[in-house]
């Protein structure tokens, strides 16, 4: 089950015609498939979108009465290949995932599916992760959308306008027989706003219909010569389709031409990020109402050549404003423009920074320039972020010492189960040495930071193992580590990996992290969850995958948080004479998600006037001395430091803070690293029993007894509070 | 292309106000860490505008970026226009997803970090914003993995705060939210209530908390006292300054320098307000920036302990005897030799010590603070050397060996820490289990000095001890046989001055002490320096062990160095070392590229 219910949001995916609906962006586009008539959706889960599929997941009754078939994908090429249902039915389909990861692993399915063309609509809903609070690498889903010939919708972040990408998306594909991406930014995934709904639209032909009446045409299949057939139908018939579609629609938007002799060309996701530039710079206002004229691209590809040539026609100089690099679109609009012998000049990333997220200073800064050299009187105001830093009015002028802001980079939460594996193997190595650690994606990439320092390379989801592959040799001493996630192991990494593993006879240890979720991106059910799921089948152990594939040596470890155990077994892992991969499965339930249960059940038992047993470590601060080992060890949230109570010593003592869920890592950190004797658990019995009352009686009774000649020695030469 | 909707047909200009004259939304950023409830402060706050009338948008970047890192959500919100849209305007106003330096109107911030990211950022100017902060500390990893103290001045960042911000509301908002037995987003939620910078009334603010009932008692008590706190502190400054006071509270609203944008109070009347919706208006830019309201810093823990240790100063200079036991009345009156200003710290040392092993052993110690006091140059003064090494001797010869843990694990006012700090209440028990793992040297080390060398070499009795403890052992203090165990152990203290490791350390300390003075004649600074070198001597272990070793690599570099104080700055250069890393490799490299002989 997800980290969030969505029970408040399936509500409103039921909502009717003319109602206001308010919420997340990422929920108006499942909404939107919904009153689009959608029959199957699909995805895999990852921020942006994570939350289209928990929602979808949570609402498989509004679902049933519809009729949409929904599944949760193996993987982004899963998701992108379920869009073959709309090859020859007029099925209308939609998949979503994080992009340009999901992309580049939808790509292959991606690829045959543009070559062949679509019947019914198929609508790929990316969420693109770029900029600020981004987790991957910084490209652009442009170049998808290019090199297979699929368009690619990039609306205003605006409810409504969302909404109606959506709707126009399916049309659009089904128009021109081409797959239709919708590109959502991050900030826009998140966006809390309004727009009117419409009823919800069964659709059509179901999935079932099309099941019972199956249809083939050899032409769409990727085999030549009909692949060869396909790339002229790209040229010829689906691109003039798509063109004339756009423009009829009126899918990009003209405001204030005619106002001015230059011009502002937009992607529709910067709409709103440039309208507030405009405002700060006296020209335009909170109702859009601009000096300037702008075209705005809801649809970044294709462009449209006459409709360029239109607003440049009465404009000396335009500014493309394009987020990322390369810059697609410039050298695109450049073409255009000089094919046609156009005179007006066209600045982009000459006023633009090159690479990085559009955020309003960068945009502010370079349409500054350029209305200052081609519309001078437009520009009315001057926002103070265009002062000069030192200027004392500028926002960044220094008012905090640099060397007082540290970054704080996201890490695993407090409990989190994978950070004993981490200890352990930080451990486990004092004894063996350094290793050649292959990282993967997932919260147990946080250990590539302080405190832990493990983990040289990431080459992507589920390839842990195989971004470890080459360094595999009869003559080395010691093996290569690498990670993986419950998660990227059923996406892809137990055939990419421990498949490829066991071919090779590479001598690797693998440990799968099995967290029971895909937990770094919102908690979803894999198969090996422990959950029972109504709708998916759960509980397939890792270990057995494992075997199945033919690892010989593979151990399974119930309880991460014995540091001592598993760092035994690490060392073990690392010194047998057993060949081929070593596979340890370290299992222990995502914190996050099992507070979420385990909070829930302890407010119930405690109402009941059930025994409850809370648990949290402490640290004694006499007896700490300050070095802060066990924090190098661990870095847990809840465990810091705090002022020394001691007026002697100086540098502050271990502390554990409230938010302590008792997960019992300090007192196996502990142990295992041989510490000190500082970290104590405290289990507080609420309801106790009486059975727990006659022995707290008892005990108390005798440690009053056994203490007395203590404290009566100390009285002697301490002063009595 | 769809046609001009916006269509003026009037080239030049579109006319009516703008930006500067306050048709604009209110912009508010909120700086926390994922996990803070940053993300329900934020829906609060749509909730609130958008109950009133408002258009709002909330923005955040999500997913694994919220994972404890430093996460900002941003809302705007715009008041409806008072004539309708204006013609040609969009009918839904278009809002920015992202806050942009400069013209954030209200900042609030979860620890004082943040606070200093959203100003380091320019979402926190002077001339513009309400900055609401928590000023606890959450400390991140990087401050928290130093040997020493790595932990970044508190005092800069807040000053850093006053610098930038217009309006300052500043108090522990996560204790607030801790007492009442809520979290950080509600007290946060209540301070911004409280301080007036939005025209809603407080029922307002409070209606979306009601609305889930199941939190809203506790949600609702630190939104009161965060309100409360807040309120006061803007009333206190706002007085003809630039504050804008609670609405809904009748107070008065004063905005500096600028006639036009009085906020009026509750927005219930929100559609008859004029289009100004910015609380308040910015200077023109190149004039003049309007004087920040400098709060003083609410007095922190540090300011309390500064105040009770010149206290304590002056009673340890009447009145010694008061600060210990009876039985030490003698030893307090020997401090009467000492400078004035270490008579505190030493007396501390000399309860510590007493307890530790008794009256004798206090005398002990004071015989070598009267050894250094004697070398002291600056006994009349500030008596740095003196009070460090009261300090220092003190806390080497209280080293933490089995005996001493064992006693502090089992006094009293530890059971009744404990119990508060885990918040266990009336009728609830509470059990406390000690994470312990003995090792041979703390076994031997507490033993007769000759019996101790001769288990330490024997490998059965080393064999035996690993075989017991190696998984380490999990002790109930709070039980018959666990507490009695530790008991027996604490009371072995007249053992200890017959063991191995005590016999060690008495040497070793006469050894530091007599290097101290003889390079104190002609360089103080450096005796003080060598002194303090006691502080890598810490953690237990192997983290000890590696302490131990540096501090010899430090003593020996000590003895080659020139007696003056152009050394001490050296030392203290390679002490920074020591306590750099944990394995010493930081100090041995520095020794190895700028040999300290010669």
């Amino acid at each position: 089950m997800a980290e969030r219910s969505f029970a408040a949001e399936i509500g409103k995916l039921r909502q009717g015609a003319g109602t206001t609906f308010s919420g997340e962006g990422i929920l108006a586009v499942t909404k939107a498939l919904l009153q689009s008539g959608v029959a199957y959706v699909g995805g895999y889960q990852g921020a942006p979108i994570s939350h289209l599929m928990d929602v979808l997941g949570d609402a498989h009754e509004v679902l049933s009465e519809l009729d949409v078939y929904f599944e949760n994908s193996a993987s982004e090429a899963t998701a992108a290949a379920m869009l073959a249902a709309s090859v020859h039915q007029p099925l209308r389909g939609a998949v979503t995932f994080k992009s340009t990861v999901g992309t580049n692993v939808a790509s292959d399915a991606l690829a045959n599916l543009a070559s062949g063309g679509v019947t019914g609509g198929a609508l790929i809903i990316v969420g693109e992760d770029y900029g600020e609070g981004s987790s991957i690498m910084q490209e652009r889903s442009h170049a998808f959308a290019m090199k297979s010939q699929m368009w690619l919708l990039d609306p205003r972040p605006n409810l409504e306008a969302i909404v109606d990408a959506v709707e126009a998306g399916f049309e659009l594909s089904e128009v021109s027989n081409t797959p239709v991406m919708l590109q959502l930014r991050l900030r826009s995934c998140h966006l809390h706003g309004t727009f009117t709904a419409k009823d919800n639209v069964r659709p059509p032909t179901t999935v079932k219909d099309a099941i019972e009446n199956p249809r083939r045409d050899i032409d769409r299949v990727v085999l030549p010569p009909a692949s060869f057939l396909h790339e002229r139908e790209k040229h010829e018939h689906r691109w003039p389709q798509a063109v004339r579609f756009i423009k009829e629609r009126g899918l990009n938007e003209v405001f204030g031409n005619g106002l001015a002799d230059v011009g502002i060309i937009v992607q529709g996701g910067l709409y709103n990020t440039l309208n507030r530039s405009l405002e700060m710079l006296g020209a335009s206002d909170p109702y859009g109402r601009t000096t300037v004229p702008l075209y705005v691209m809801n649809v970044t590809y294709p462009v449209v050549d006459e409709e360029i040539l239109d607003f440049c026609a009465d404009k000396k100089a335009v500014l493309l404003l394009e987020e990322g690099q390369p810059d697609y679109l410039e050298q695109n609009l450049h073409a255009v423009l000089r094919r046609a012998g156009s005179t007006t000049a066209l600045h982009g990333k000459d006023l633009l920074p090159a690479v990085g997220e559009y955020t309003s200073t960068a945009v502010t800064k370079g349409v500054a320039r350029f209305l200052r050299t081609h519309l001078p009187e437009a520009v009315t105001e001057e926002p103070s972020l265009l002062l000069a830093e030192s200027d004392p009015a500028s926002p960044f002028a220094p008012r905090v010492a640099a060397p007082a802001m540290r970054p704080r980079p996201p890490g695993l939460c407090t409990g989190c189960p994978e950070r004993p594996i981490f200890s352990a193997l930080k451990l486990a190595e004092r004894e063996t040495g350094p290793h050649h650690i292959s990282a993967d994606i997932g919260c147990h990439l946080f250990a590539v930071n302080e405190p832990f320092n493990l983990g040289a390379t990431t080459m992507g989801y589920g390839l842990g193992s195989a971004g470890a592959s080459a360094l595999n040799s009869k003559d080395a001493d010691r093996r290569t580590v690498a990670f993986m996630g419950d998660g990227g192991f059923w996406h892809n990494g137990l055939t990419s990996g421990v498949g490829n593993a066991v071919f090779n006879e590479n001598d690797q240890l693998l440990v799968v992290v099995d967290n029971a979720y895909s937990a770094a991106t919102g908690g979803q059910d894999v198969l090996s969850s422990q959950a029972d799921n109504p709708i998916r089948s759960t509980r397939h152990p890792i270990e057995r995958a494992v075997r199945g594939i033919g690892v010989r040596w593979s151990r399974t470890v119930t309880d991460t948080y014995k540091v001592s155990a598993l760092r035994d077994l690490f060392v073990r892992a690392l010194t047998t004479k057993e060949p081929g991969p070593k596979v340890i499965v370290a299992q222990s339930e995502c914190q996050l998600n099992r507070q979420r249960r385990v909070k829930k059940q302890r407010a119930a038992d405690l109402g009941a006037g059930r025994r409850v047993v809370r648990e949290r470590f402490g640290v004694d601060p006499e007896t700490c001395t300050g070095d802060h080992a066990c924090i190098r060890i661990s870095g847990c949230p809840s465990l810091t430091i705090t002022d020394n109570p001691d007026p002697l010593r100086t540098d502050p003592v271990a502390t554990v803070l409230d938010s302590c869920v008792g997960c019992g890592v300090c007192g196996a950190n502990a142990h295992a690293a041989v510490l000190c004797p500082s970290f104590y658990r405290t289990d507080v019995v609420q309801n106790p029993t009486r059975r727990d009352r006659f022995l707290a009686a008892v005990r108390t009774r005798w440690i009053a007894l056994a203490s007395r000649g203590l404290e009566t020695r100390a009285a002697r030469y301490e002063v009595t509070a | 292309m769809t046609t001009t909707t916006l269509r003026t047909d009037v080239p030049g200009a579109r006319r009516g106000p703008g930006w500067r004259d306050g048709l604009r939304p209110v912009t508010l950023a909120v700086l926390a860490m994922g996990g803070e409830g940053g993300g329900v402060l934020a829906d609060w706050i749509v909730a609130v505008g958008e109950e009133a009338g408002w258009t709002a948008q909330t923005t955040s970047v999500a997913g694994v970026a919220q994972r404890t890192g430093a996460t900002v959500y941003y809302v705007e919100m715009l008041p409806p226009p008072a004539g309708g849209v204006p013609v040609g305007g969009r009918r839904e106003p278009v809002l920015s997803l992202f806050p942009t330096p400069g013209e954030v109107d209200i900042v609030i911030a979860s620890e004082l970090m943040e606070c200093g990211r959203a100003v380091q950022r320019g979402f926190a100017t002077p001339d513009r914003t309400t900055l609401i902060t928590s000023t606890n500390r959450v400390y991140s990893v990087d401050e928290k993995i130093g040997l020493g103290d790595g932990r970044v001045d508190a005092d800069e960042l807040f000053a850093a705060a006053q610098r930038a911000a217009r309006v300052l509301v500043a108090a522990d908002f996560a204790r607030m939210a801790d007492d009442a037995g809520s979290v950080i987003s509600a007290s946060l939620y209540g301070a911004l209530a409280g301080s007036g910078a939005l025209p809603f009334t407080r029922e307002q603010f409070e209606a979306p908390i009601r609305a889930f009932p199941k939190a809203a008692e506790k949600s609702l008590r630190a939104f009161a006292a965060a309100y409360t706190e807040a309120a006061g502190q803007v009333s206190a400054d706002g007085a003809g300054t630039a504050g804008t006071g609670p609405a809904g509270t009748g107070t008065a609203t004063a905005t500096a320098g600028t006639a036009s944008s009085a906020t009026g109070p509750g927005g219930a009347e929100a559609g008859e307000e004029p289009v100004t919706a910015a609380p308040a208006r910015p200077a023109a830019p190149g004039g003049p920036v309007p004087v920040t309201i400098g709060r003083r810093r609410p007095e922190t823990e540090e300011d309390r302990k500064r105040a009770a240790e010149r206290e304590r100063t002056r009673i340890a200079a009447s009145d010694p005897a008061s600060l210990v036991g009876p039985a030490l009345t003698a030893q307090a009156g020997r401090t009467a030799l000492l400078p004035a200003a270490a008579r505190s710290t030493v007396l501390h040392g000399v309860v510590r010590t007493a307890v530790y092993q008794g009256p004798e052993y206090a005398d002990r110690y004071l015989d070598r603070v009267a050894r250094v006091a004697a070398a002291d140059p600056d006994r009349d003064g500030d008596a740095a050397l003196t009070r460090e090494a009261g300090r220092h001797i003190a806390l080497w010869m209280c080293y933490q060996d089995t005996i001493q843990v064992a006693l502090q694990k089992t006094r009293r006012h530890r059971m009744a820490r404990v119990r508060e700090e885990a918040k266990a209440g009336e009728g609830h028990l509470a059990q406390v289990r000690e994470f312990l793992h003995p090792q041979v040297e703390e076994l031997t080390d507490m033993m007769p000095a000759r019996l101790g060398a001769w288990l330490l070499r024997s490998r059965v009795f080393g064999r035996l001890v690993h075989l017991l403890t190696h998984r380490g052992l999990v002790l109930n203090t709070t039980s018959v046989t666990g507490f009695t165990a530790l008991a027996v152990l604490a009371r072995m203290r007249p053992l200890r001055p017959r063991s191995l490791r005590f016999v060690r350390e008495q040497e070793a300390i006469d050894a530091w002490l007599d290097l101290a003075l003889a390079k104190a004649a002609d360089g103080p600074r450096l005796a003080r320096e060598i002194i303090e070198c006691q502080r890598v001597l810490k953690g237990y272990g192997a983290t000890y062990a590696h302490g131990d070793d540096s501090f010899g690599l430090l003593m020996a570099a000590a003895r080659e160095l020139p007696a003056h104080d152009g050394s001490a700055r050296r030392l203290e250069a390679l002490r920074a070392a020591a306590l750099a890393d944990e394995d010493g490799a930081t100090l041995r490299e520095e020794l190895a590229n700028r040999p300290v002989a010669g």
